[in-house]
């Protein structure tokens, strides 16, 4: 410091400020609440005496927010409208008598009070949690002090120094009293509230896993395990609303539907506790490997702890501001290695034997960790982290001024539309959904294309140059809603298409038995065994030489295809709401989520033993879905901040504003969580794909396993075959996806609630837990959504084979 | 027989840590402004080459695998020649992995490449020298039940140790500490120095512990 003011020239300045933001411990750490962590030093330097007589020896310690009043006074600007600190009196000094300087400092205080008040009158007009009172009293104290300063400064001729320094202490004491009061107001955190949401949250995870548990097991009763608790619930409730009305208090509904929830956990547990096997109790207590040694389990190769340790990973990343400031670029890290391990565990097991199967898997794999890298290109950058440059491709398309570069961003949007629509058409058409003449089938023949024609449409209109449509203004104003409202419009009927008609199978019937060969290329006919037998048994009288069958195309992928076909309805929206060129990263999620899938499957084919359940969903696959769901939120373009938000997402459509405000909050938070939206509604795939692809890997290890009969390809028709196991199935693949986004959560709110006093609570924790808890909301209502379409395709398909029974039987 | 193979293998471990260890202390006795920290790039160098060298230079000595068979000149350098071109395309498929794991796809290429030759030194410079370039044999060693010796279990550990140290240097860089080991590639090629070292170390006490129940086929 001595040398730095030794270099100063002679014209030194009037005065130097020299303070920390915070201060920090021996070992250089900060962020605590320490003493030592929370004090900072303050070096002032001036030319004019700070100090009437001589320095205190103690020097006395000033409040941080009293900087801001001082420094604007001092530089001449404004006091900040919401200022409630307090001016530094030694600094207003004048190098007159004492008289001049205290007529100074009041000045100076009258300024700042004046500000004071203003700032709380307006506080409290808009906002409640001042007591009234209080604000009286101030409001009281500030007319007297601004009484008599304007009789002593009237008087300026004989001041009185005894009259002066009484005004000073009073104008000291009342712009104390209102930041105690404001402080006392906003520093405010119920420790007992937050210890008890964490409680709930945490037993709610563990209902999600213990419900994954029973869900499996075949006695499952609704009663016991979902109507009960519910009443546990409802009597949890009753109860303390009416202690609270017999009090005579008004009841929070947050305490009380936290009652509620804490209730019926309560009531589930118990009557899980009540009804678990007396045998199986002691199995599911202990792992399969307990009666192993600890070598021979560890020789034996990590199973499910290795994605959950990488789980583990994501969640404690979230406690350090460093992590979440990074975790656009921790996520991918942790994906690819989760992606990677998993194809190291086959190996170390044996199972990479060169064949098809293999390298189908290591090429998803490559897929993966090529997609997850490419990602990072679409990243936007934190002010905290000043040396990085937010990618160029996130803004509109407007903005880029080469036009030759504008129109091949232009031409990759475009390829990235017919992409999808053409990916997802021939998808449907190799698994044999396109042939019925169904009113669904025909949306996605012509729907689709005229969707991403639309939006390309709409896109020429956006990312044209301004000069250019000058003259057509009001076409082009009229364009820019009626394009993208049609493809709303679109998007819905075709959503609403698939709930109400959601199955796409050709039926042929014959009287000959049609042969199903599984190598035809675009249509893979389907037996169902099932409708043969009850039909058989149905017509027992007829002959028995001639057995009726019937070829239905597209059967096996009926459950993927009603799944796809929404999910490309929602991909084509969301592309609507972002920039132009964010569609990249549209395509780049599509393409990762499906070599995700196809990974599981090659996974599973590989790994496949006696004792592997084809209803249960690998923890691997669902961890790897939940880190590309929160990686694609980072690639997309977003931060957990607000600032980051892509408000013009907002008047996509609606150019002239809107008149409420449930519109645009519906657009933007589409916006925000559309990475969480997609993979949280195509979640149930993870649960079907495996069934549809049952060909082509059957067909890749048919070198080793021949394939016995013809009618093994049943694909999803499998899960129909045990319909109470494909409903626990579903159930438990919904709970472990809401609890592997719970345990994401509670570490947010963990970190929220731990470093409550931490210097970047509000600007790195604070934002993050409010962004993960709305996206876990939007997901877990997507992934009722996603499941909800599985069940309602599956009434559909029952009644479906009612009609075909009844067909054939006439 | 089997108490001199073993004693063969801990001291082989013992001077790869000694050659780890002297590679950070010594080069600053003879190069001027020489630490790990700031001129890295050299120790990743100097670390890389001298670790190389002992380890064939330690399996020329100790020859694990004693062949009888007597190979011509032409296959000896026809092998060797494989080696290297195996060598140089694990040094290039390292800098891919570490660059779709996150790293500077065209800045610092070269810190990336030199840790992808450490990383390349500390695993596939030991398979090559053990297992010879026989990608099968290198497939079949790395998995559940198929190390046949207490030098496959070694080289399974050790190199297993690298990479998970590696992988876990990572971890600090996004860190706010402005340390100067923080910068890319330090903290993940010290990370992959410590695994190693650990490694050997591990696999060393592992064998010496187990080295009543490990019995092996002949190969």
């Amino acid at each position: 410091m001595d040398q730095i003011t030794l270099k100063w020239p002679r014209s030194s300045p009037r005065w130097m400020k020299c303070s920390g933001d915070h201060g920090m411990t021996g070992t250089g750490d900060h962020g605590g609440d320490s003493e030592e962590e929370l004090d900072a030093a303050l070096f002032v330097y001036s030319k004019a005496p700070l100090f009437q007589d001589l320095p205190p020896e103690e020097p006395e310690t000033v409040p941080q927010v009293n900087l801001v009043p001082t420094l604007a006074l001092l530089l001449g600007v404004p006091v900040p409208y919401s200022n409630i600190g307090e001016v530094m009196a030694d600094l207003f000094g004048s190098e007159g008598d004492a008289a001049s300087s205290l007529h100074a400092q009041l000045a100076a205080y009258n300024i700042n009070a004046r500000q004071v008040n203003r700032f709380l009158h307006s506080y409290a007009e808009a906002a409640q949690d001042l007591p009234a009172e209080k604000l009286q009293h101030l409001q009281r104290l500030f007319r007297t002090i601004a009484e008599e300063h304007e009789r002593l400064s009237a008087q300026a001729a004989s001041p009185v120094l005894p009259q002066m320094e009484a005004l000073r202490n009073r104008f000291q004491q009342y712009l104390r009293e209102a930041r105690a009061v404001c402080a006392e107001s906003w520093a405010r955190f119920h420790p007992g509230c937050m210890v008890a949401g964490c409680a709930l949250l945490t037993s709610s995870c563990l209902l999600c896993y213990v419900a994954s548990k029973v869900a499996s097991r075949m006695d499952f009763s609704c009663r016991h395990f979902f109507l009960y608790p519910l009443l546990w619930g409802g009597v949890g409730v009753a109860l303390l609303g009416l202690a609270h009305f017999c009090r005579g208090a008004r009841a929070d509904f947050i305490v009380l539907s936290a009652w509620g929830a804490a209730a019926s956990q309560l009531g589930f547990f118990w009557h899980c506790w009540t009804t678990r096997p007396p045998t199986s109790h002691a199995a599911a207590l202990c792992p399969p490997f307990e009666g192993l040694s600890l070598k021979l389990r560890l020789w034996a190769g990590p199973g499910a702890e290795l994605p959950l340790g990488i789980l583990l990973l994501r969640c404690s990343a979230m406690l350090s501001d460093s992590f979440v400031v990074a975790e656009g670029r921790v996520l991918p890290f942790l994906l690819v290695s989760l992606v990677l391990l998993e194809a190291l565990r086959l190996q170390w097991k044996g199972r990479l034997d060169g064949s098809l199967l293999c390298w189908q898997l290591l090429a998803t794999v490559g897929a993966v960790v090529v997609c997850a890298r490419l990602s990072g290109l679409f990243q936007k950058c934190r002010e905290e982290t000043p040396a990085c440059q937010s990618s160029p491709i996130l803004g509109p398309l407007s903005s880029v001024q080469d036009p030759r570069a504008k129109n091949l961003y232009y031409g990759l949007c475009l390829v990235v539309l017919a992409s999808v629509a053409w990916g997802t058409r021939r998808w449907l058409r190799h698994y044999g959904n396109l042939n019925s003449p169904c009113a669904l089938v025909l949306f996605v023949r012509w729907g689709f294309p005229l969707l991403a024609l639309g939006i390309a449409g709409y896109w020429a209109i956006t990312s044209g140059a301004e000069e250019a449509l000058i003259k057509l203004h009001a076409w082009v104003q009229l364009a820019l809603e009626v394009f993208p409202r049609g493809i709303f419009s679109l998007v819905m009927a075709g959503l609403l298409l698939v709930f109400w008609k959601p199955v796409t199978v050709f039926v042929e019937g014959s009287q000959a038995p049609p042969i199903v060969s599984p190598s035809s290329e675009a249509l893979i006919p389907q037996l169902y065994r099932r409708m043969q037998e009850s039909l058989k048994s149905r017509l027992e009288e007829t002959e028995d030489g001639s057995r009726a069958a019937v070829a239905a195309y597209g059967l096996g992928s009926v459950y993927s295809a009603a799944l796809l076909i929404s999910l490309t309805l929602l991909g084509f929206l969301l592309m609507t709401l972002h920039a132009e060129r964010l569609s990249l990263a549209f395509l780049l999620l599509f393409v990762e989520a499906f070599a995700l899938l196809w990974m599981h499957t090659c996974a599973r084919a590989l790994s496949s033993s006696a004792h592997t359940d084809p209803f249960v969903v690998p923890w691997e696959a669902l961890v790897a879905w939940a880190l590309a769901a929160g990686q694609f939120f980072y690639a997309t373009g977003h931060q957990p901040v607000f600032p980051a938000i892509h408000w013009n997402a907002a008047f996509v459509g609606f150019q002239q504003g809107h008149a409420t405000n449930l519109l645009p909050a519906l657009l933007v938070g589409a916006n925000t969580f559309a990475s969480q939206i997609l993979l949280a509604a195509g979640c149930p795939l993870l649960l079907l794909w495996p069934f549809v692809c049952e060909t082509s890997t059957a067909r890749g290890r048919r070198p080793k396993t021949r394939v016995q009969d013809r009618e093994e390809h049943m694909m999803e028709m499998r899960l129909r075959e045990a319909p109470e196991r494909f409903s626990a199935a579903l159930l438990q693949l919904g709970l472990k996806y809401l609890l592997i986004l719970g345990l994401q959560l509670l570490a947010s709110v963990l970190a929220a609630m731990i470093l409550r006093r931490h210097l970047m609570v509000w600007k790195v924790f604070a934002p993050k837990f409010l962004f993960e808890a709305v996206g876990f909301v939007v997901s877990c209502l997507f992934l009722l959504l996603g499941l909800g379409l599985v069940m309602r395709v599956d009434c559909a398909v029952s009644k479906w084979f009612k009609q075909v029974i009844l067909a054939q039987s006439r | 027989m089997r108490d001199t193979e073993i004693k063969r293998l801990l001291t082989a471990n013992v001077i790869c840590i000694f050659s780890v260890v002297v590679t950070t202390t010594v080069p600053s006795l003879f190069l001027k402004n020489f630490s790990i920290l700031d001129t890295h790039l050299t120790w990743l160098c100097i670390c890389s080459a001298s670790v190389g060298v002992i380890n064939i230079i330690l399996h020329m000595i100790f020859k694990p695998y004693l062949s009888t068979r007597r190979y011509s000149l032409a296959h000896k350098v026809a092998r060797f020649i494989r080696c290297c071109v195996y060598y140089f395309i694990s040094c290039i498929l390292f800098h891919g992995i570490i660059v779709l794991y996150g790293a500077p796809l065209i800045e610092s290429v070269l810190e990336t490449f030199l840790f992808a030759v450490l990383l390349s030194t500390f695993t596939t410079l030991p398979c090559l020298c053990l297992l010879g370039p026989n990608i099968q044999i290198w497939l079949r060693v790395f998995s559940k039940n198929g190390a046949m010796s207490i030098w496959d279990n070694n080289l399974q550990i050790t190199t297993i140790c690298s990479v998970v140290g590696a992988w876990l240097g990572a971890f600090p860089i996004p860190l706010d500490w402005d340390r100067p080991w923080q910068v890319w590639p330090i903290s993940c090629s010290l990370g992959a120095t410590f695994g190693y070292v650990a490694g050997l170390l591990i696999a060393s006490l592992w064998i010496y512990w187990n080295r009543k129940q490990l019995t092996y086929k002949s190969r």
